[in-house]
């Protein structure tokens, strides 16, 4: 067995969705039943169209949102358990980088005292010692040191996204839960920032868990990848082989709409069919079959079980078994 | 946001000071308030008498070169008491917002933090309060505590809770959705210091115009409670006590209730313009044209 660092197993969690007084309460089920494991030092990644539930996932990662049941074991800890101060000790070594590099910053905080703050709330370094911390933290995300007297508002996305991560690796994280940490930039500044948390996670030995509706930027990034629907993971394995193979009939026209460097891969290209179903009401049985080309009869009956295919590798589909 | 709209509002920025500086009421306004707060602060030594001195000889005297704005009918110099009343109306006004923000800003951001039925709760507690005219509830609150000048700051503080407690709440519920409020809490900061350090900032801007302009409704109050003799006490002289006993000899000297009702129109005035210049700088609504 290899060192997992983080063990997520069996995590729901579901809003109240409209309804109120006097009326019918219903439910989104946002993230059902979900497990999966990241091994120190690699990469996780969590794909799916929007409104699959990775976000909300993400955040029961952190108890950001408290999920309603299930364990999230990291470093040994159930992090749903814990009280208040032990909850605190536990995020010093789990941070957090969030998609919109204009809203995850305080506008009217400095760029050194938004990278002190956590130094000083954890009683870390204060003082003299907090500036040559910032500095240091500044020049690993390639920033100067001169950005540190200047306010959010002065930088460009990019920018941003990386006093972001600076902010998240203050507290000397092991795991990062990165949020779609790229998909508000340009492509050109994707690629920087990619690079930077590359390097981040090649120097430091951070694990990430990596959200992301992008599957080429998951195939760079992840060594696993689990992939959502309706907040179900319906396919779990190895990265490379997810998305040359895919299992799952969904997975396979992710890919499949997903630009390939592959002129071959260019004269079939079928559409998903259909939008996504609302999470408010899922269809019975395997909440993708109305989309799904290859459904069965039993498709819409039953929700299939998971099943394992091959060594390391997960897929929740009739075709399987 | 996109960086473009960033820069946008740096832009806007920059324009909203640029626009307070080229508001020319508002300069007035400003220039209007310092006056009358120099002449407060200097008042013992610029007052050309003793404000509290009687002289039964010189009662009810007009305007003359010895008594610039004439005597009242204990023969008090007008002058002298309506310079030393502006000590008492700006330091009730003050005092009274000052009060009034901190309590209403800490109500108003609670209610938004909590949210739920504890907001909307307490944001109907606050509509009842607001529905009431505040001369009402000042004397209300004045009759139930008996007349004193602490009891006077209470009273106005209390009537002009609501407004600071909405201005407050609206752009808690927007905050609280932001990342950064959620990266202070993946960070460890406690859920105090997350309010204190990266929300009140954020709203202070809004809070400062709501005060610059209540602050002539708590000077208005203030008068009107003197004025119906709920204020501090005679011979301590306010705007709106003053206002009273002129009010007695109208007929015969009309100069005792003239001159504080210029006063007061003056600051009232002098604080709306600033207010409104303010709201301007700092409301996006107005800023965009």
């Amino acid at each position: 067995m290899s060192d997992e660092i983080l063990i997520v197993d069996g995590v729901s969690k579901s809003f109240p969705a409209g309804g109120g007084w006097l009326r019918q309460r219903r439910v989104v089920q946002a993230v059902d039943n979900v497990s999966f494991s990241v091994v120190r030092g690699n990469s996780f990644g969590l794909v799916g169209e929007s409104g699959c539930g990775k976000s909300t996932l993400a955040r029961c990662l952190l108890r950001l949102i408290r999920p309603d049941r299930g364990r999230v074991m990291f470093e040994g800890t159930d992090i749903v358990q814990l009280g208040r101060r032990a909850l605190r000790r536990a995020r010093r070594r789990l941070q957090i980088v969030f998609q919109d590099p204009y809203a995850s910053l305080s506008p009217r905080r400095t760029v050194f005292q938004t990278l002190a703050e956590p130094l000083v709330v954890h009683g870390i370094a204060r003082g003299a010692a907090l500036r040559p911390r910032v500095q240091a933290a500044l020049a690993e995300v390639g920033l100067p040191a001169e950005v540190a007297e200047r306010y959010p508002h002065e930088f460009s996305g990019g920018q941003r996204q990386r006093i972001g991560i600076a902010r998240a690796l203050m507290l000397e994280p092991a795991l990062i839960v990165a949020d779609e940490p790229v998909s508000a930039l340009d492509v050109s500044v994707q690629a920087q920032i990619l690079r930077l948390l590359e390097g981040l996670r090649n120097r430091r030995g951070l694990s990430f868990v990596f959200v992301s509706h992008d599957l080429a930027v998951v195939r760079h990034f992840c060594d696993q990848v689990a992939v959502m629907y309706l907040g179900r993971i319906v396919e779990l394995g190895p990265t490379r082989k997810v998305l040359e193979q895919p299992l799952h009939p969904y997975t396979r026209m992710l890919r499949l709409a997903s630009p390939v460097p592959d002129p071959a891969a260019r004269f079939k290209l079928p559409r998903i069919e259909g939008e996504i179903p609302s999470a408010l009401a899922p269809p019975s049985g395997c909440p993708f079959h109305p989309r799904c080309p290859d459904a069965m009869p039993v498709c819409a009956a039953v929700r299939p079980r998971t099943v394992e295919p091959e060594a390391g590798r997960r897929v929740e589909c009739h075709l399987y078994g | 946001m996109t960086a473009e709209a960033v820069a946008i509002e740096t832009v806007r920025r920059r324009r909203s000071a640029f626009r307070f500086a080229a508001a020319p009421l508002t300069w007035i306004g400003a220039a209007l308030i310092a006056l009358i707060i120099v002449a407060a602060l200097l008042a013992p030594w610029i007052a050309p008498y003793d404000p509290l001195e009687q002289s039964i000889a010189d009662r009810l005297m007009p305007p003359s070169a010895e008594h610039l704005l004439g005597t009242d009918s204990f023969g008090r110099d007008v002058l002298s008491r309506l310079i030393h009343a502006a000590r008492i109306s700006l330091a009730v006004g003050v005092l009274s917002i000052a009060l009034a923000m901190v309590a209403g800003c800490a109500i108003g951001i609670t209610a938004g933090w909590i949210g739920g039925w504890f907001d909307s709760l307490v944001m109907g507690a606050l509509d009842v309060l607001m529905s009431f005219p505040s001369l009402l509830l000042g004397l209300m609150v004045v009759a139930m505590l008996g007349p004193s000048l602490e009891h006077l700051v209470l009273a106005i503080a209390i009537t002009e809770l609501a407004p600071f407690a909405r201005v407050a709440r609206a752009p808690t519920l927007a905050l609280k959705e932001r990342d950064f409020i959620e990266a202070g809490r993946a960070l460890g900061l406690s859920e105090l210091r997350i309010i204190v350090v990266h929300v009140v900032p954020n709203l202070l801007g809004d809070v400062v115009v709501v005060a610059s302009l209540w602050l002539a409704t708590a000077i208005r109050t203030e008068a009107s409670l003197s004025f119906i003799g709920l204020g501090v006490k005679p011979p301590t002289p306010t705007w709106g006590g003053m206002l009273r006993e002129g009010f007695e000899t109208i007929l015969d000297a009309p100069w005792l209730s003239v001159a504080p009702s210029l006063a007061i129109l003056a600051t009232v005035l002098a604080l709306n313009m600033i207010g409104d210049g303010l709201r301007d700088a700092v409301d996006p609504r107005l800023r965009r044209d």
